[in-house]
Formats: structure tokens, sequence, C-alpha cells
């Protein structure tokens, strides 16, 4: 599990683990199931204050993207977590709000970044855009 | 209520004229990890002078484990391992005569404990103080240190001249210390990303006066930043009540506050301004805007 901490943007250390914690839950490079570090481990590895991984674990608990098993430390729960996919939406709109954004500054309208979309969808899609063309 | 283990009271201390530290009160909690951050010469290591009992308080008190460490030297300096910033080790010295030496000061210096930091540290035993280079100075210092397992972790600058690889391992070393122990540290720094990582509890000292004392937590959660944006462009900083600083340029500025903002936002909406961004700013920001 590799995580980046900033000290520059002000956003809580404890709130970095967590958000990118569940980023890599919804990215499924965590499987549920998979064990994380312990609290010292990615302490050392980040070198930050163990109380705060500690706080980060405990909210991404209570959030229910971890359990804890008696003694034997943090793992990604199983599977079918609303917050998965709360957070697929969540990394979906913010690129979509970009890709808005910059088809406004270039004058392009919304139908016809559809229309691309539906496009580059048939390229990278060819088994789908087959069905398409008989259906 | 978490109990203290450093309590210092109205501590005042001047060198001939020149004032070094200003009445400054502060306590440190059992089980932190308390950052001292301020600019050279700001009083940081007079403090630390104080509480290790290499400086009398003449105005004001300090205590340590309750007691007066000018007065009881032996029941305070037992239970503390230090770090000083200039590493003063003996230069002729091998590297297992120091902790041998070390030894014999400290009843509770544990033997394998001392090993372990000594092979975790890659310092040959057989070699000599004045060989060893500036990291090496900085581990072998933090074995002596470490190595009697004090109750309290006292470093000065502990990472100030080292190469990153260093800095890691001595950051590290002080995780470690409060992960398996749950002992305190107080360590002085002016690398304040590196006092936002690992301190729970941070002092800012300016010109020998505590700016601000608090955890971590309450410290940003006392200070906000906004983005305000302005018709038109403002010739020169806008003055606004409770702001600790305002930079910025013709139509947006960035403005620090802090504690109530309310008044700061109705002035800003008084004067026609919006706010386009609320943050809370980072540690950096907070003791630059303090201190400038």
């Amino acid at each position: 599990m590799q995580l980046q901490i900033s000290t520059r943007d002000g956003i809580p250390i404890y709130l970095q683990i967590v958000n990118q914690v569940k980023y890599l839950v919804a990215a499924e490079r965590l499987a549920p199931g998979e064990a994380l570090p312990s609290v010292r481990k990615l302490a050392e590895q980040l070198v930050i204050n163990p109380n705060t991984v500690a706080r980060a674990y405990r909210e991404l608990e209570t959030a229910g993207v971890l359990t804890t098993r008696r003694g034997a430390g943090f793992y990604v729960s199983d599977g079918g977590s609303p917050l998965a996919r709360r957070e697929h939406i969540k990394i979906l709109t913010e690129r979509i709000d970009v890709l808005l954004a910059e088809a406004r500054q270039m004058d392009v309208d919304l139908e016809t970044l559809v229309g691309w979309l539906h496009k580059r969808n048939r390229l990278l899609e060819p088994a789908a855009s087959r069905e398409n063309r008989h259906g | 209520m978490v109990e203290s283990v450093i309590e210092v009271r109205g501590l005042t201390r001047r060198f001939g004229k020149k004032s070094a530290l200003h009445d400054v009160s502060l306590t440190i909690p059992r089980g932190s990890v308390f950052g001292l951050v301020g600019e050279n010469g700001a009083g940081k290591t007079t403090l630390l002078k104080h509480l290790l009992g290499l400086l009398r308080a003449e105005i004001g008190s300090v205590r340590v484990f309750g007691r007066d460490p000018v007065a009881d030297p032996v029941g305070v300096l037992g239970r503390i391992g230090c770090l000083s910033e200039d590493r003063d080790l003996p230069d002729w010295m091998r590297i297992d005569e120091l902790m041998r030496y070390n030894q014999a000061f400290y009843p509770t210096w544990d033997e394998d404990y001392a090993d372990e930091l000594r092979r975790e540290f890659a310092l040959d035993s057989r070699q000599r103080v004045s060989t060893l280079s500036r990291g090496q100075r900085a581990r072998a210092g933090l074995l002596m240190a470490l190595a009697h397992r004090p109750d309290i972790l006292v470093l000065d600058e502990p990472s100030s001249g080292l190469d990153p690889v260093v800095r890691q391992e001595i950051l590290g070393a002080i995780v470690r210390t409060v992960a398996d122990e749950g002992r305190t540290v107080l360590f002085s720094s002016h690398l304040l990303d590196e006092v936002e990582r690992v301190a729970d509890h941070v002092a800012m000292l300016h010109e020998g006066r505590l700016m601000a004392c608090d955890s971590l937590d309450q410290i940003r959660r006392q200070h906000h930043r906004f983005i305000i944006r302005f018709d038109q462009p403002q010739d020169s900083s806008p003055q606004l009540p409770g702001a600790l600083s305002c930079c910025g340029a013709g139509q947006e500025w960035t403005v620090l506050c802090n504690g109530g903002s309310e008044e700061l936002v109705q002035a800003v909406l008084a004067r026609g301004a919006t706010i386009v961004d609320e943050a809370s700013p980072s540690l950096e920001e907070i003791f630059v805007s303090r201190v400038s």
C-alpha cells in the first residue's frame, strides 16, 4: 500500500490516509480481505505520529471500509461496501467536471461531447460496437 | 485530565540586555510528542537547557516530573534521554567504550536494546567517535539517548544539517519511541513539515515569547485561511479585523485568521468582496503569519 502524505495544503494527515485508502479500495488496488500494515509499520513508513495512523484506521472502520480482527490488525471489509460505489461516483464525477470545463472553454457543446464519448467507447470496446451494429 | 511531565511557569531569562525568554508558560502532557518550533535564536535551546537543569530559572519556575531539575539533577536527568544540537560526544572514545561509559550513568541502561540499536544504526563498536560522519554521530547520539529507555526523550534540532536518509532515521526513531513505549518526546525544530508529521502538540516561540501552545488539532481548528476576491483590484493589503496576515495582489487575496472568523467574514462581505475558498492552513502558513 503506497500512500503519499503532504503537509503543504493543510489537509489533516489522518484525513489524507482515510481518503487515499478509500480511493485504493474503490480502485481495487486494495482487495477485500487484504490486510493493512500495522499502525506502527505504517507510521514508520510514512514517518508520522502512530496516533495519527490509529485515528485514520478507526475512522475507516467506522465508515465500514476496514474491519478489525481481535488482536490481528485491520483488513479491507468484504465486498459490497456501499462506500465503494459512492467512491466510484466521486472519482468519475471529478473527471467529468474537468472534461466539461475544458469542453466549454473549447466551445464544444454537450451533444458533440457525448457523441465523441460514444465514438471512443466503440473504439475501445470492439465487442460492444459489433453488437450495436447488428442491433 | 492527562498527567503532565513538564511544567514551566512564567519563565523569563535575560542574557545581559538581551531577553532570551519572556514569561513562557507551558505544560507537556505525558505520552505526547511535543514539537517546539521557532526560528534560530527564538529561545528554543535556552528553554530546553532550563528543562535539563543546565540553566537555573531566575524568574519563574521549571518542574520536570514535579521536581526542580537544578535541585535534583539525578532524579530528573536519570529519566531523560537527550540529544543536543551539537552532539557533543567524547572524540577519543570508541563506540563500545562510549556505550559502557553511558551505561555507568544510567541504572536503567538496557544492554540488549543498546546492542540492537547499534546494529540497526549500522555502527561499528570498534570505531572511534572522531572518525564518525555527521550522520553516524547523530545515530550514536540517539543510541545513547534511547538505550536507558528514558521517560522523556529530548531532542534539540535532531535533524538539522543531516541528509534525508539520516533525518528519516532519526524521525523514525521518534515514531518508534512513541509507538513502543508511549513515552514523551520533546523536540525542537525549525522544519515545520517534520513537526506537522510527527508532533501532536506544538509550541511556537518567537523572539523569546510563546506565540501559541496547544494540541496540533486545536491549533489547526482555530486557524482559517480564506481566499477572497474583490470586484476591483486593491492597491494595498486590505485591513480586516482579526486577520493575522493578508497577502496577494489585485483582486485576489489570501487571509489567515485565528479564532472566531465571523467578524472577518462580515467585514469581507461589507467591502463587496466574496469568499472564493475556505480551508485550514498548514502549520507553516500559521507560523509564518504569526511571526511576520
